[in-house]
């Protein structure tokens, strides 16, 4: 017996905030325009016709880190490129999330040597792992939804 | 951990002129970000206004470590990480690290897996060429090619999936043979496959061919001449677009590519414009190896009957104890190949592709050193590119077809 009854009627719906960003955030999620090896063409074929990621809202791939929300480590890291993925990272804006996409990003996967980072964790935080070697892109999908529904459970006072 | 830091403009310095140090000429860094270099490649550009006057790439963004780790693995695990140098081809790295090891350990392969092999090494061929065209037509602007090339490298992807369970990094082709026998659907699959494909490869043609801004942006770019082909030691469609019919299925068959009748499409004019036009039939090419492959795929066994190289078949372990122990016995220790070195090389879809390999009589491998095209290729970039448009290198980089993990290793 409140606001929501008499509002309803006039096609007005309320809401917290908190829920309101969350739910913006989710549905315009900007990933960045960055592949590393084999797993940036499972993310590929994600974006493309068959998989669509854009239902999801997130057909706009962004090449500037600066316009991007989400960084997907898609491929082995080696430790030249390493310092690159870092700086990538800073220059992004927050709210910001990294998924670690396939088993080398997460963990080194198959290559446990002196080249290839041992999980892309070292260098900055991950949100989210996706286990395959490259994943499918369901499997990539699932991680970004497995994302979203973190970014919805985030609380007002976590926000820097 | 070892010491990990960023290289910077300081250690190329030896590579740049005068005339950029002076300030005369402006350097400008691209990569290893950037969406138009087809991974992690950077290239350090000296720009005289709009013109680029040199090209420095700088690779090794993906240096993997594969071969310094084949040492410490045995024969058949270090085939796990071929599949990933070059990811658009995983099959024809099998193909050429299986075509060493049985070069070395003197292993027959019976006829039907040489048939799937070739089937299987041209539809990769197919599916890397669908994958190349999309990316570097989306550089170009043409934004559809890319969800159309798309859609028919799913139904490659579909029938490796249905072959080996994987999509992409399959291992299907093992020393001696391959994995296992492919399914009955195979058959009728890839054949429902080349039913479609010669109408989708029109349907490329007619978004192309007629388009302006593609033909303008293509056309007399990126000239390559046959002498600068055979200087920097480069092959694949780039040497087939400069007018050199070079093709190592032809000139050096393997796995009985001397049996397939096909023809090795060459353009003389060494432009972007040759290197698509190449590329585009090579996939009708492809196509007409896979049903030669599939009109004539003989039965029987798919792996060598030799024992002390290859596992014998699950059911025999159960009923034979010689099956038993030959099983455990490769499967701990592996086998262990006379001493020698080899070389074995394919035509992969970028060029040519080798692997070298010293055995010194143990079960893992004394060296590994793989051959690739991509790094051959990628000299050509600076010669390409002199004297054009910074907005030219996009196409001409595309045109070369790099893929950085063939590159950097």
């Amino acid at each position: 017996m409140g606001l929501e009854q008499k509002a309803g009627n006039m096609g007005i719906v309320t809401t917290s905030l908190e829920k309101a960003v969350n739910w913006s955030r989710t549905n315009a999620m900007w990933p960045m325009l960055f592949g590393l090896a084999c797993c940036a063409i499972e993310m590929m074929a994600a974006q493309a016709a068959d998989y669509d990621m854009s239902r999801f809202g997130m057909e706009l791939m962004r090449a500037s880190p600066r316009q991007s929300d989400l960084m997907i480590v898609a491929g082995r890291v080696s430790r030249k490129m390493a310092p690159v993925v870092r700086k990538l990272y800073d220059q992004m804006p927050a709210p910001k999330w990294v998924i670690a996409m396939g088993d080398c990003a997460s963990c080194g996967g198959i290559f446990n040597n002196y080249a290839i980072l041992q999980g892309v964790d070292e260098i900055i935080p991950v949100d989210v792992y996706v286990a395959g070697c490259p994943p499918r892109p369901e499997g990539l999908i699932h991680g970004v939804l497995t994302l979203h529904e973190k970014v919805r459970k985030e609380k007002i006072k976590d926000w820097a | 951990m070892t010491d990990i830091r960023e290289v910077s403009v300081d250690e190329l310095r030896h590579l740049v002129s005068d005339r950029a140090m002076s300030g005369e000429t402006m350097l400008l860094n691209m990569g290893p970000q950037h969406p138009s270099t087809h991974g992690v490649l950077r290239l350090l550009l000296e720009l005289d206004g709009e013109v680029v006057v040199n090209v420095i790439p700088d690779i090794g963004f993906l240096h993997t470590g594969v071969e310094k780790t084949a040492e410490s693995k045995n024969y058949q695990q270090a085939e796990v990480m071929t599949d990933r140098l070059d990811y658009l081809n995983p099959m024809g790295n099998n193909l050429t690290y299986c075509l060493a090891v049985e070069k070395l350990t003197e292993l027959d392969v019976p006829p039907r897996a040489q048939a799937i092999r070739v089937i299987l090494a041209e539809l990769q061929r197919i599916s890397s060429h669908l994958l190349w065209l999309g990316t570097s037509a989306l550089d170009l602007g043409a934004m559809s090619m890319f969800l159309y090339c798309m859609r028919e490298r799913e139904l490659v992807l579909n029938i490796f999936e249905l072959v080996s369970g994987q999509r992409m990094m399959t291992t299907f082709i093992r020393p001696g043979g391959l994995w296992r026998d492919v399914p009955v659907e195979f058959e009728t699959t890839v054949r429902d496959f080349l039913k479609a494909m010669p109408r989708r490869i029109q349907e490329y043609d007619d978004l192309l061919e007629k388009n302006e801004i593609f033909l303008d942006r293509t056309k007399g770019i990126g000239i390559l001449t046959k002498e600068d082909c055979f200087q920097y030691g480069l092959s694949g469609p780039v040497i087939r677009g400069s007018g050199v019919a070079h093709d190592l299925r032809k000139k050096q068959p393997y796995s009985g590519y001397d049996l397939y009748d096909f023809d090795i499409p060459t353009h003389p004019e060494g432009d972007v414009y040759a290197r698509y036009r190449v590329r585009v039939e090579e996939m009708t090419q492809s196509l007409r190896i896979i049903e030669q492959g599939l009109n004539k795929l003989p039965y029987g066994p798919v792996r060598s009957n030799n024992r002390k190289y290859v596992p014998p078949p699950r059911s025999e372990i159960g009923v034979s104890m010689e099956a038993l122990i030959h099983h455990f016995k490769l499967w701990t220790e592996g086998f262990t190949p006379p001493t020698g070195h080899v070389y074995a090389a394919t035509e992969s879809p970028r060029g040519e592709l080798g692997v070298y390999m010293e055995s010194d009589g143990t079960a893992k491998p004394y060296r590994v050193h793989l051959v690739t095209p991509t790094f051959a290729n990628l000299q050509a970039v600076p010669v390409m590119s002199r004297k054009h448009y910074i907005a030219d290198l996009i196409g001409i980089v595309g045109s070369i077809d790099i893929v950085l993990g063939d590159a950097d290793r």
